[in-house]
């Protein structure tokens, strides 16, 4: 069982949603992005998406955006990432950890060579927002020959045919987006996340495949609700407005942060 | 539209708006046509169930760099059948400039078939191709992603978008059209590449012996002739597609002669 398959069973016994925190690498500088992301992990954190930053994030708002332009104007990108990465494992061995960005710096770094990287570096999984599901193969192929879990992303407007696809290659679990929209836009309406929730995992060879719900879940309290019916809640864009606000002001952003996260771990439910 | 073109572009932005278009100015990463893709894309993720997402080039995610070739085609349609009526043949060439390159698809689509018909595509190498600021992308591009399309990119060695450089603001984009990579791997199409400097003489010269004003887009084109005509026999026949008239450039070119309007 792979390590982010062993952290949603582990989340399902304790009858909880696994907590899944999103920042993007670099930002805003990379001792102060490792910084971050520890305190997430022991905030809490199930699983710290590593964002990888890149010049054209075209499905983040513009909290994300910012946070990317900060980290790449301090040298981050694809493998300032995979070091931050390196570091958060040797540091926490316990922490799911997921390669969070754009196709681009992985096809011009080679699919197969990225993968070997990704391993090398203690990466669980890799998460990418423009390899459409069915154009995956080589990526897919990539991961799955370095024991790597690949996440897929699946929309309300995915198709039964798209789910199908995305669910064949799934691998540690599979990432919801709950509204159509870019990251940092407010999720109002739980219905429709609930039925596609659903509606996912009957289609799920043997309903296996954990689900984690993202964007637009903003507070403890949205955290909870998704938390009814997913498996794992993703908060991106309000982890990183917390970082963004403490830096803007000189502060420290660390133990901002890590309050920020244990909030949204105690509206999950007991440690 | 980026807010650099929206500078670069006033007099289209302003006809634009006298046909009742809004105009969003963008102003992030490089507020130019790439960010502008992503506003664009951003936008139609969020409201796509009653948006649609229309692009002006043969680039972006599958299936609209199909659908703007299909829409620009008539292009070479109409060219294929007016050059046999007035030569009595097919050309031996075809010159178009590319930047994401739909004009240049359109004319080339109708004469892929038609081995003998060679098929050149002039981007814009802006200050040179070797000084790092141009829009010469299948010159010195890589194959990555970018905007939905797997196709070739100019970018760093972390795959970091690079800011694409021309004076002619239709070309300067760091992707291309997928179907352009594709012709220019299997040979079937040649890219050449034509600098700010000599794509302003293509312009004068355009000026001087036709008298028409042409786009500065088209000004690549024209620029390219005598290096496509030199590889031809005598009597040979090409065409260059004018894809766009100058009126919108002539802030840039007066701008650059020193000329203050």
């Amino acid at each position: 069982m792979s390590r982010l398959a062993a952290i949603f069973a582990r989340a399902r016994a304790e009858k909880r949603a696994a907590l899944v925190i999103y920042l993007t690498a670099h930002d805003p500088d990379g001792e102060t992005s490792q910084r971050l992301m520890l305190a997430a992990a022991e905030a809490g954190a199930d699983i710290i998406e590593v964002g990888v930053p890149w010049s054209d994030p075209s499905a983040d708002g513009k909290v994300i955006q910012a946070a990317v332009h900060r980290a790449l104007a301090k040298g981050g990108g694809l493998g300032r990432s995979l070091e931050i990465c390196r570091a958060l494992r040797a540091a926490n061995p316990n922490v799911g950890l997921v390669l969070f960005g754009y196709a681009n710096p992985i096809v011009v770094m080679g699919q197969e060579r990225f993968a070997a990287r990704a391993k090398e570096a203690g990466a669980d999984g890799v998460l990418c927002v423009d390899y459409p599901p069915g154009e995956d193969g080589e990526l897919t192929g990539a991961l799955g020959r370095q024991g790597l879990d690949y996440v897929p992303l699946l929309a309300p407007t995915s198709t039964p045919g798209r789910i199908d696809n995305a669910l064949a290659v799934a691998r540690g679990f599979v990432y919801y987006v709950s509204l159509t929209g870019i990251t940092g836009t407010a999720l109002a309406d739980l219905d429709e996340p609930r039925r596609q929730v659903a509606a996912i995992k009957a289609r799920a060879p043997g309903g296996a495949v954990p689900v984690a719900v993202g964007f637009g879940i903003r507070t403890p309290g949205a955290a909870r609700a998704v938390a009814t019916f997913a498996d794992g809640v993703v908060v991106g864009s309000a982890a990183v407005e917390v970082v963004q606000q403490a830096v803007a002001a000189g502060r420290d952003p660390v133990p901002e942060l890590g309050a920020f996260v244990r909030s949204l771990r105690a509206a999950l439910g007991p440690a | 539209m980026g807010a650099v073109d929206v500078e670069r572009q006033g007099l289209n932005v302003f006809r634009m708006k006298l046909l009742g278009a809004k105009v969003h100015a963008v102003k992030d990463g490089t507020a130019t046509l790439k960010d502008a893709m992503n506003e664009a894309l951003r936008d139609w993720v969020t409201n796509v169930r009653d948006t649609h997402y229309v692009i002006g080039s043969v680039a972006g995610p599958h299936p609209y760099p199909l659908l703007v070739r299909e829409l620009q085609a008539v292009i070479g349609r109409e060219a294929r059948a007016q050059i046999q009526e007035s030569e009595g043949r097919l050309p031996d060439a075809l010159v178009a400039c590319v930047g994401g390159g739909s004009n240049a698809m359109g004319l080339f689509h109708a004469f892929v078939p038609d081995a003998k018909v060679q098929l050149y595509g002039v981007e814009a190498a802006g200050d040179g191709v070797d000084t790092g600021r141009h829009a010469a992308t299948l010159a010195r591009g890589r194959v990555g992603v970018l905007h939905g399309a797997r196709s070739y990119v100019l970018c760093d060695d972390d795959g970091q978008i690079a800011e694409a450089h021309s004076i002619s603001a239709g070309l300067d984009y760091p992707g291309v059209g997928p179907e352009h990579s594709h012709l220019k791997d299997t040979g079937r199409a040649s890219y050449l590449s034509v600098t700010d400097e000599e794509a302003l003489a293509g312009f004068a010269r355009l000026a001087r012996t036709e008298g028409i004003l042409c786009a500065l887009e088209s000004a690549h084109a024209i620029a390219a002739l005598p290096a496509v005509a030199a590889k031809l026999p005598d009597g040979a026949v090409m065409i260059v597609n004018v894809s766009g008239r100058g009126d919108k450039d002539m802030g840039t070119i007066a701008k650059r002669l020193g000329v203050t309007l």
